[in-house]
Parts: C-alpha cells; structure tokens; sequence
C-alpha cells in the first residue's frame, strides 16, 4: 500500500465511523417504532438529507473495501502492480454501483 | 543436564533435508558452539556464516527450534528442546548452503529504503554540535543499534508474504536517518518509504520487535515513518 492508498483508507474508515453508529441508531430507531417498509420508504423517497447520508456512506465504504482488498490480494496472491489495481478499481466499482443502486431505489 | 544434544542440520539448499548429529553438551555452550563443533569433529563440509561471536557484526543468524535467532549469544541451555536442536538457514531469504542464507535481498531492501546517509555538508565546513538530548536525536539513538543480523527479517509475515516490502530493519535505518539532522536525502527517502511495499504495508504485529536481539522496536521506527510521511503528504511534499 502506498501513502495515497493508506491516507484515502484512514479517511473513509474516519468519515464511515460516525455513519455506521448513526445506521445502527436508524435501525434500532426503527425496529422499535416497528416502523412498516412503507412507512419507512415514506420517509425516505424524495429526501436529500437520506441520499447524501447513504450516498456518502455507500462511497467511502467502496473505497475502504476496495483497498483493503488490494492489500489483501497483494498478500495472498500472485497479483502485482497492474492487476492489483484492476482489482481494486473493479471490486470498488462494483461495490458502490450496487451501494448506489439501492440508495436511490429508497430515495428516488 | 544430558550429555548429549541430538543436533539436526540443514544441508544442501532449499531442497535439502536435515540430516541429524550427536553433539556433547557443554556448559555456557552456545548454539554456534554446537555448529562449530559438528564443522570441526562430524563434517568439515557444513557451510555456515559468524565472525565476531560476541554479538556485534550480525552475521550468525540462524533459525533454531523454529525461531531467528543470533547463534552466537543463545546458551544452547535456553533453546533446547527435549533434547533436540533443530537448526536452519534463517527464513524469508535464499539459501546459499546449508545454514548459510543469502543476505543478498536484504540489503537491496537497505538500499532501496535510501538507509544511506546523505551529507549535507563537506569536509570543509565545522562539525555540526548535536546534542544528545535533543528530540530528533533521541529518536534516532533508540534505533541505532542494529547489527543487520536480519533476524527480524526471518521473523517478519509481511516479508514473506509480500516480496516488494522492505522489511523491518531497513524501515528502522531509514527512521534514524529521517531524524538525523545532518542528513540531507529525506525527501528521497520519504518517497521510497512511502511507496507501495513500504511502511505502509506494515502490519504493527510487532514480531520483528519481539525477536530483535538488540531489543530494538522496528514497529514502532515504522510507525514514526508513517506519522511522517503523512505529514509531508499532507503538506504536498510526496
Ligand atoms: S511490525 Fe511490521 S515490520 Fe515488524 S514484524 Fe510486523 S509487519 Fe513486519
Ligand atoms: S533491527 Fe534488530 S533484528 Fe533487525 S537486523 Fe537490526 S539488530 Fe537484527
Ligand atoms: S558472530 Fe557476530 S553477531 Fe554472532
């Protein structure tokens, strides 16, 4: 891992402290109101405060995954320079697409 | 106490066996007495490596009973087990023969973490007063001590896993160097710390610390070199 990397996963790893305590808040806040889906969806269709919360998180845990794995891979297999990156790049990808794919299905 | 030690020998290169020994047990005996004695009475073919015998050149390393250790300060007394010595060329590196491994790619790591001093002056100008007590050279003198005897080097995960990383000991000569006033190659040397295989890849297990012979702490010269190439990253200056 370079410093770049190593700063990049300290920074999401700060911002998503915060956001994961706020989710198991939401969620227990939830559960316990037994809020129903469309009660839930309710609240959260059309807000922007809900779609920068989640967007945000979706986006720095993609970034943390993602280089995480790198350091894994880098590690555990064979992979080297390049492909290493392939990987992270890939894997990071993938992973806030599907983040943000079901942000905006409770947002939108 | 037994009077015998039953002593097993790596020999040959990486595809070679142990092959085992009968070596008397002495008194204040060290596990390079043991080695010594085999080369001297059962086979004057074993390839091995010391010079000093006192701890100070580094060159004795070997694993024994599965640990990096200096032979030439390590009472047989202390690591035998039932009986047994079971002794290896040191871990993580090429073995040239027998207990004798190539250092070769340690000290390449040395030279890419820029673990050279880089004058700042010439001979024509004063000495430089440093005070003893100053913070950067506390800082330095904690980590000064290393013999290259690479046994944190054999000890270290990340070293095995990751063959870009530059393991413990240049790590730790590249923080005396950071915090040496005199020394002018920084800025190099915070790229080359900096880089992928670098401090950052460290782990923190602190493996290299617990095997160090001369107690230093690599994990924590290692930890001093991310603090400050996070500084001059955020500075711009990386
Ligand atoms: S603390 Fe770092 S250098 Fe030391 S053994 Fe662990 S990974 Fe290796
Ligand atoms: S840091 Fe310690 S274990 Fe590592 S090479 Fe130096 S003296 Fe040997
Ligand atoms: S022979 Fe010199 S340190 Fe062991």
């Amino acid at each position: 891992m370079n410093i770049r990397l190593y700063v990049l996963q300290r920074a999401t790893a700060a911002i998503m402290a915060p956001l994961v305590l706020a989710h198991i808040v939401i969620i227990f806040y939830a559960t316990s109101r037994g809020l129903s889906a469309a009660e839930i969806l309710g609240r959260t269709k059309g807000s922007i405060g809900w779609g920068l919360f989640y967007g945000l998180f979706v986006l720095a845990a993609a970034t943390h995954g993602a280089i995480g794995l790198r350091a894994i891979a880098s590690e555990w297999t064979p992979l080297r320079g390049h492909a290493l990156d392939a990987l992270m790049w890939g894997f990071g990808v993938a992973l806030a697409a599907l983040g943000l794919r079901a942000v905006s299905a409770v947002v939108l | 106490m037994a009077d015998m030690i039953e002593v097993l020998l790596w020999r040959g290169k990486e595809d070679g066996r142990y092959q085992t020994f009968q070596v008397p047990q002495r008194e204040n005996q060290t596990v390079l007495d043991v080695v010594s004695w085999v080369q001297r009475n059962a086979d004057p073919t074993l390839s091995y490596r010391f010079a000093c015998r006192v701890g100070v050149c580094g060159s004795c390393a070997m694993t024994v009973n599965g640990r990096p250790r200096w032979t030439c300060r390590t009472h047989t007394s202390r690591v035998v087990e039932n009986g047994r010595l079971k002794i290896g060329p040191l871990a993580n590196l090429p073995v040239i023969k027998d207990l004798a491994a190539d250092l070769q790619p340690f000290f390449e790591k040395w030279q890419q973490a820029k673990g050279v001093f880089a004058p700042s002056k010439t001979r024509a100008d004063p000495v430089e007063t440093i005070s003893p007590a100053s913070a950067p050279r506390i800082a330095a003198d904690a980590a000064i001590e290393c013999i290259n005897c690479a046994v944190c080097f054999a000890a270290c995960d990340t070293v095995r896993w990751n063959e870009d990383y530059l393991g413990p000991a240049a790590l730790n000569r590249a923080w005396t160097l950071v915090n040496d006033v005199r020394d002018a190659g920084n800025r190099e040397r915070l790229a080359a710390v900096a880089a992928d295989g670098g401090c950052h890849a460290c782990h923190s297990h602190q493996s290299c610390q617990e095997h160090c012979p001369n107690k230093l702490n690599p994990t924590a010269s290692i930890a001093g070199l991310k603090r400050r190439t996070m500084q001059a990253y955020i500075r711009g200056e990386l």
